[in-house]
């Protein structure tokens, strides 16, 4: 037999010994045999001394052709198998992707604090300061400061905890409005303010009363603020909170600080305005008093009510939140059972 | 107060429906509670006539009648009440009918008899027990004769229950509206209409007697009388007032008593002024004193009850004996009854601070005491008192003695307010004219002079509320309408709108401490006196309430931590065992030498149970010191403070754990603590072991935060050496890492503690503590060499410090 068919023999051997190989060792075996110094085509070229120069070069091609289609099978069955082999180890690595993912804790902010961060935002926006002041205030600023003298009926609208006859716990929030009213200087600009905080009252707690609660009240002075700025800030309130189709009513009221004073009713998020249990059939719910700051309590802070004027409001982050998600009593929040408080997520 | 739609239709037509009225009052006047119609959901109730009434055959309290209800049959009904009687006309609730709550009246036996219907009570048909006339309390009603009631017709008109009654909720500024008459000015303002008031003169005079005679005044307190007058009938009789009076008084809320009681509260309705009647007889000494006696103490009023009385309580009184709490309650002694046969009338105008706080110390808050206290037209006092002394002697068949003592006469005088056109539209934001204001100014009866678009305003006394500008503002824009204003937003110079640094910041570690896995909490800021001083991080004085109404909430917290554990005891008494809270609030310090406390921003948390809970992922694991110790230290942190935070061992705080505990340092100052609550605190509170922590919030957001600069990222790499000790227990971590620290320099970039151990193979008192030490030249690569010599000579300083052994 020739180096020729010696060649063609191998060839036609190893191919068929490639593709019958189901392993990667196995493939790796039949290179270093075929391929390897002391493998047969290795062998075969060895002979080539025996055969006429002039053939030599034929013969050096069909060996190199020989070993190159080897080669080549070698390869295509390598990617062949380590294909089927990352394939295999794939499947072993299936998971099932319907298990719960970790668990994760997260807290939620308060839902009062969510409904106060939520009114701070929209009006920042418009470029109001937000002004904390102190929960226990004196008669002064709590009552008299804001036109509410000392045995004024009125009083009795807010049972008020003291501490001494001057001393009290502050029964709202206006009295922050007066103590900034009064450091103000209004030659630098208006005075746009809302004062989020807690207030307290003599009140027995029950699912409709609570002697603690929060305030968010509002503040505007400068020189030409008229009654239709306080209806139309209102309004923005309004459907910040509640959303774009409640509309607000204004209703004649009385607050010893405000005059005009009002109190405003939005439509009732239960029925729409058609009149239900919770609107009492009116189809409002009354979310809000307001008015125009009563000229005394200009007076009274040092600012002259012949030039400036201006609108304060006022609303409870308790009675919103209790309208918003129906919750039927105040003592809720207050409690801070966690199932209570992880059901407000501030996202949605 | 119960506006009756019947009794204003006598100022003016009025033909509007009483539910438009109604909102219309609401946006217009005040406040509206609600508009009920008696009648409504009543059926097939009529009036019968008792033909005859015998006992039931079988029963000792049942009554078989035979009623006649207008039709041509009487019919048969069985009825139960004491006071049924031959002859009387009644109220029937006939087969079919709907009485109060909806329930159905049918024909039934009653012991074997046939009953085709209910003989009522007034109670029974829906009015409240409170109206009914004492003798109809316990039975049924009885017609009067000048009811003229007709057997077989309704009963809903002659009882005014088809009337529509508005029930206004009178704002503190509006005693007006106490009144019938001031319900008509305001009504007749909305739908310009003039009211027609029907005032009744004194006509009924004895002409012979002079009243001095019989009656003097001396006024003792002429600060506080701003009106006093009486008036006397003589021979009255006492018996029911008549039937369309009594129908007036139940529909407005109040019971019918008797002739002269009755007539006082007519006319404190129509009027709003408060008047009092006095027995004559009963008086010893004919000399009314109005002032105060200090020396009496003991007083029973007309309800029965005796009042302890004060000095500064204003009394009526005959000679020096109390007979009456002026403009509150009348006496019982004095008090109008059958046998009266003379009548003194009071109507008086008092001081409303003085009635304010005489009503709210005797929690005596009447009909009369909430209208002085907000005010009484002065301008109706002797009308007031003219027309009671007129109806008394009318309905009482008697005469009234001519003239009437006035020792202080009311006086009423008109207020003159001006405003200007171009103010009222400022405010208000409306382009108005001078006519529409006037218009306006009008219909409420105000008079006005123009010029120049200023207005000059004169107003009535009956409208005692209004005295400045911004008041007549007010009127002009509810009559105008709330609606009707523009709907802007202020215009002017801008401001910007910003949180200030420490709201950016609380707002930030809120938001740290959510993501940490904590629930924001809210608790009362008021609590118990032993609450209120646990967890105390500095010395104070308890602020307390005056008069708190309960000891839950009678002193003002100085903690926050007792709040959060009062939480997660409400929790786990309900079975949430995990529970992980912060609440960022105030606390109140105070010092003995003051009496208002200074109020300090405080951050609080509390964690128990277990913060990775079980699921099929992980093992639940319990909550530590360590994992509270983790999200306080991210916290401070975050706060990129310029001094350094350290954590210190305390033993002494009496509520924490003594071996648990740490004060939180910043630099050398407690900014707060952390640390498990002492187990029998716990057991206090009833809750298992809980970690809690309390920080100066406002220390924090005051101290001087680091300025923050780009560090460059070294590009030479880091090299770690670990090292493991076996060291006495009692060595902290801290004095460990000071040691390693102190001889090393700028190389040592960072330890990092990664093992502690102790318990098995381990011998007592001693713990395993491994570290991994990290070396890096922020110029040039070290050497291993540079290194080894590095840790080398830490190890060596913490050799020569502690007895430690390396592993
Ligand atoms: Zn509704």
């Amino acid at each position: 037999m020739g180096l020729h068919e010696q060649l063609e023999e191998l060839k036609a051997k190893s191919l068929h010994e490639i593709s019958s190989t189901d392993g990667l060792k196995r493939l790796d075996a039949i290179r270093v045999n075929v391929l390897g110094k002391k493998g047969p085509l290795t062998e075969i070229l060895r002979g080539m001394r025996d055969i006429p120069k002039a053939d030599r070069p034929k013969v050096g091609e069909l060996s190199n052709r020989v070993r190159d289609n080897i080669t080549a099978a070698i390869e295509e069955k390598r990617s062949e198998l380590e294909k089927a082999v990352i394939e295999k180890k794939l499947e072993n690595e299936k998971i099932d992707v319907t298990l719960p993912g970790k668990p994760v804790m997260q807290g939620e902010p308060h839902v009062i604090q969510q409904i106060i961060d939520n009114i701070e935002d929209l009006f920042l926006g418009m470029g109001y300061q937000v002004i904390q002041g102190p929960e226990v205030e004196t008669d002064k600023y709590n009552f008299e400061m804001l036109n509410l003298p000392k045995d004024h009926p009125a009083r009795d609208m807010q049972d008020t905890f003291y501490i001494t006859d001057e001393i009290l716990m502050r029964s709202q929030t206006s009295p922050v409005q007066a103590r900034t009213m009064e450091k103000h200087d209004f030659s630098k600009g208006p005075l746009k303010m809302i004062s989020p905080g807690v207030v307290y009252r003599r009140d027995t707690d029950d699912a409709t009363h609570s002697h603690q609660f929060h305030q968010v009240e509002g503040l505007v002075i400068d020189k030409h603020i008229t009654m239709g700025d306080l209806k139309g800030t209102l309004e923005v309130l309004a459907k910040e909170l509640f959303g774009d189709r409640f509309e607000v009513r204004l209703r004649p009221s009385y607050f010893p600080f405000t005059e005009p004073s009002v109190e405003a009713d939005v439509t009732c998020f239960n029925c729409m305005g058609k009149g239900c249990s919770v609107c009492k059939q009116t189809g409002w719910i009354e979310v809000l008093g307001a008015g125009m700051v009563h000229p005394n309590v200009l007076r009274m802070a040092g600012v002259d009510p012949e030039v400036y004027g201006g609108y304060a409001f006022g609303l409870g982050p308790d009675r919103f939140a209790m309208l918003r998600y129906g919750v039927d009593d105040i003592r809720n929040f207050y409690q801070n059972d966690v199932r209570f408080l992880s059901q407000f997520s501030k996202k949605g | 107060m119960k506006v009756s739609y019947n009794w204003l239709k006598e100022y003016f037509d009025l033909d509007v429906d009483p539910k438009v009225l109604a909102e219309k009052i609401e946006r217009t006047a005040v406040e509206v509670d609600e508009v009920t119609c008696a009648a409504d959901g009543l059926k097939k109730i009529i009036v019968g006539y008792t033909l005859d009434v015998q006992p039931h055959p079988d029963s000792d309290h049942l009554n078989v009648c035979q009623v006649d209800v207008g039709e041509d049959e009487p019919i048969q009904i069985v009825c139960g009440a004491p006071n049924v009687a031959k002859g009387q006309y009644v109220i029937v609730a006939m087969h079919g009918a709907r009485i109060k709550d909806n329930v159905k009246i049918k024909r039934s036996k009653m012991r074997g008899e046939q009953s085709n219907g209910m003989i009522c009570a007034l109670q029974e048909i829906g009015f409240e027990e409170k109206v009914v006339p004492k003798e109809y309390v316990n039975g049924i009603y009885v017609f009067p004769e000048d009811s003229h009631v007709k057997p077989g017709e309704p009963v809903y008109n002659y009882l005014g229950m088809d009337d529509n009654v508005i029930d206004t909720s009178v704002t503190p500024n509006r005693g007006d509206l106490f009144s019938m008459d001031g319900n008509a000015y305001e009504i007749g303002a909305i739908y310009d209409k003039v009211p027609v008031l029907h005032h009744r003169q004194l006509e009924t005079v004895d002409q012979e007697i002079d009243i001095k005679d019989l009656l003097n005044i001396k006024i003792d307190a002429p600060e506080d009388v701003q009106a006093y007058q009486m008036g006397i009938v003589k021979h009255v009789k006492i018996e029911p007032s008549p039937f369309w009076l009594q129908v007036r008084l139940m529909t407005a809320g109040v019971r019918p008593i008797n002739n002269v009681v009755d007539v006082t509260n007519y006319i404190m309705l129509k009027y709003g002024q408060p008047l009092h009647a006095f027995d004559y007889d009963k008086l010893t000494t004919k000399e009314i004193h109005v002032g105060y006696s200090p020396k009496q103490t003991k007083f029973v009023t007309l309800d029965g009850e005796e009042r302890e009385l004060r000095a500064t309580d204003l009394m009526i009184k005959d000679g020096d004996k109390n007979i009456a709490m002026a403009g509150v309650m009348g006496g019982l002694e004095t008090e109008i009854s059958d046998q009266t046969k003379t009548v003194v009338i009071e109507s008086a105008i008092f001081d409303p601070i003085k009635i304010r706080k005489t009503a709210r110390y005797h929690v005596l808050h009447s009909e009369a005491s909430m209208r002085f206290e907000r005010g009484i037209n002065p301008a109706t006092v002797t009308d007031a008192l003219n027309e009671a002394l007129q109806l008394t002697a009318q309905f009482g068949q008697g005469e009234a003695v001519k003239d009437q003592l006035s020792p202080v006469d009311p006086n009423p005088q008109s207020v003159e307010v001006t405003l200007d056109l171009t103010r009222i539209n400022h405010v208000l934001g409306t382009s108005l004219t001078v006519e529409e204001v006037t218009d306006i100014l009008r219909r409420l009866q105000f008079t006005v002079q123009v010029s120049d678009e200023v207005f000059k305003v004169t107003v009535p006394a009956r409208r005692w509320d209004i005295h400045i500008p911004a008041d007549i503002l007010e009127e002009i824009a509810r009559i105008y309408g709330y609606d009707n204003l523009p709907s802007t937003l202020p215009t002017g110079s801008t401001t910007i709108g910003r949180l200030t640094t420490s709201q950016q910041v609380i707002r930030g570690i809120r938001e740290l401490l959510q993501g940490s896995g904590l629930n924001q909490a809210m608790s009362y800021g008021l609590t118990t006196a032993e609450k209120a001083k646990m967890f105390m991080m500095q010395e104070s004085e308890e602020t307390k309430l005056d008069f708190p109404m309960s000891q839950d909430h009678a002193v003002l917290r100085m903690n926050l931590i007792s709040g959060l554990l009062d939480d997660v005891a409400y929790n786990v008494a309900r079975k949430e065992a995990n529970v992980a809270l912060y609440e960022q609030g105030r606390v109140f310090y105070r010092t003995a030498d003051v009496d208002r406390p200074s109020e300090v921003e405080h951050l609080a948390g509390a964690i128990t149970g277990s913060m990775v809970t079980k699921s099929w992922y992980d093992k639940e694991v319990p909550v530590d010191f360590y994992q509270l110790k983790g999200i306080v230290a991210l916290l401070l942190h975050d706060l990129n403070l310029e001094e350094s935070v350290s954590y210190v061992a305390n033993q002494t705080r009496p509520e924490m754990h003594p071996g648990r505990t740490a004060d939180i340092y910043l630099g050398d100052h407690v900014i707060g603590f952390i640390g498990q609550v002492h187990p029998q605190i716990e057991k206090q509170f009833k809750i298992p072991e809980t970690y809690v922590f309390e920080l100066d919030l406002q220390a924090l957001l005051d101290a001087p935060k680091r300025i923050q600069h780009y560090e460059p990222i070294s590009k030479y790499p880091a090299i770690t050496r670990d090292v493991a000790l076996l060291i006495d227990k009692e060595v902290s971590n801290t004095e460990i890492v000071a040691a390693l620290k102190k001889k090393s320099n700028h190389h040592l970039e960072d330890i990092q503690l990664f093992d502690v151990y102790s318990g098995k193979h381990i011998p007592e008192n001693k713990k395993s503590v491994a570290y991994t030490l990290t070396y890096r030249d922020k110029h040039n690569t070290l050497t291993e060499d540079e290194v080894n010599q590095e840790f080398e000579q830490a190890i060596s300083e913490l050799k020569s410090t502690f007895e430690v052994e390396i592993r």
